[in-house]
């Protein structure tokens, strides 16, 4: 047995018989179960740093997709997510603060603080349903032209730009004003509805009401705002072009598919955490409730969920800045 | 004692909340001073990612108390992440760069 005075001396601390980093098993292992999924993380968000990079061009800009807010009208970009990232910080100090009640053994305010953490995190999760519904229901619709091609498109200060044409490019429907309309604005004129209101159009009916339209022309998606004028637009449209509305793991309203792809797998993956930790809170919170910790006389517990609980506020402080704001 | 420490809390709280409101008011002003590129990053950007990092920062050292562990733990738990994300992020955004400076125009 050690006696006090040698555990003290540096050569001793790593000798055995004590714990040089004082922290118990428990909570080193969430520390570096944290420290591996912060690694997985950052792959899955420099993943998507290639792709945006590697697409530069067209890469569709967060702020032209994220643009609904519950109950209001019009373009509210960011405000949505911001209010989702409130919801997060908020249940990580409701979270926190049990803790704190649990290191003075207060069992009463420790129930009340992981209840309301676990109705954050479930307030969390339905913002992200809906916002999921939103994006896969999709907007005001595009076309998707299939016809690799060199074309002459113009960019916002009027100068025309050579582009290279792929496969499944998105481009929005745009008036010569630069006002994007639905596919509904584009088939019925002026009775069609601003957004597409769960109506579906065929790809040919699409098509073919762009062509009867000179007014109208293609914008693609991207920081560069790009338009192909009317002529050159028709002559795109040919038999493989479609109509596209929402956005899913193949065709994307919104521009590149991978945009589509690294939004479901990235939110989805966090979102997976945010689950898994609701889960874990509510029962540590039942377990309170029971009194287990009261007996075992110690709220270690509270503390390793909270651990994991912070680290899904801080991945989601990550995905906003990556996915919605840069 | 109980009550200066969740005063703390509260305001790591509270200056979360508002580098958030400050991150997304600038996303929509998007002020033209700070539109500027010089580092193949707009200033704006890069200041959202220097925001982004300081409320990690606090989110780490005071909610998970990290700041409050010894010295050796700190270190095991911040240098994987320091060394290995830094250097992933420049490897793969640099070869998206080249990536896009092969087909520089194919939408």
């Amino acid at each position: 047995m050690a006696s006090t005075v040698e555990m003290e001396q540096p050569e001793k601390v790593w000798g055995g018989g004590n714990k040089p980093f004082a922290i118990s098993y428990g909570k080193i292992m969430m520390w570096f179960f944290i420290i591996s999924d912060a690694l997985s993380f950052s792959g899955f968000l420099t993943a998507y740093g290639f792709m945006r990079y590697a697409n530069e061009l067209s890469w569709p800009v967060a702020e032209d997709v994220f643009t609904h807010f519950p109950f209001l009208t019009g373009d509210h970009p960011l405000l949505y997510v911001a209010l989702m990232t409130f919801i997060l910080i908020m249940s990580s100090v409701t979270m926190v603060l049990a803790v704190h009640h649990g290191h003075q053994n207060n069992k009463n305010k420790v129930i009340l603080w992981m209840a309301l953490t676990v109705v954050g995190g479930l307030i969390f999760l339905g913002s992200q349903a809906w916002e999921w519904s939103h994006f896969i229901s999709g907007d005001k619709g595009a076309v998707e032209i299939n016809l690799p091609s060199t074309v002459s498109a113009r960019a916002a200060n009027g100068e025309m730009k050579d582009i290279r044409l792929g496969k499944n490019v998105i481009m929005h429907i745009v008036t010569s004003d630069g006002e994007k309309l639905s596919l509904s604005q584009v088939v019925d004129g002026e009775l069609g509805h601003e957004s597409n209101h769960g109506l579906e159009f065929s790809s040919a009916e699409v098509i073919s009401a762009f062509k009867h339209n000179g007014e109208l022309e293609l914008m693609m998606p991207g920081k560069e705002k790009l338009v192909v004028p009317h002529a050159a637009a028709a002559n795109l449209l040919d038999s493989k072009a479609l109509a596209v509305q929402g956005a899913n793991m193949v065709h994307n309203e919104y521009g590149k598919k991978q945009f589509a792809n690294f939004f479901f797998f990235i939110t989805g993956f966090h979102g997976f955490h945010v689950f898994s930790g609701v889960v874990l809170n509510f029962i540590v919170f039942y377990n309170v409730f029971l009194g287990t910790y009261e007996k075992r006389k110690s709220y270690e517990m509270v503390e390793k969920v909270g651990l994991y609980w912070h680290f899904v506020d801080l991945v989601w402080v990550f995905v906003f800045t990556f996915f919605y704001l840069v | 004692m109980a009550n200066n420490s969740t005063s703390t809390l509260w305001k790591t709280f509270f200056l979360l909340l508002g580098l958030t409101v400050v991150e997304v008011a600038l996303g929509i002003i998007k002020p033209s001073a700070l539109m500027g590129a010089p580092l193949g990053s707009s200033w704006l950007n890069i200041l959202f990612i220097l925001l982004t990092l300081v409320k990690a920062y606090y989110i780490v050292s005071t909610f998970m108390h990290l700041g409050g562990e010894k010295k050796g733990f700190r270190l095991a738990v911040y240098l994987p992440a320091l060394i290995l994300i830094p250097y992933l992020t420049f490897i793969l955004l640099v070869e998206g760069g080249y990536t896009y400076d092969e087909a520089p125009s194919i939408y």
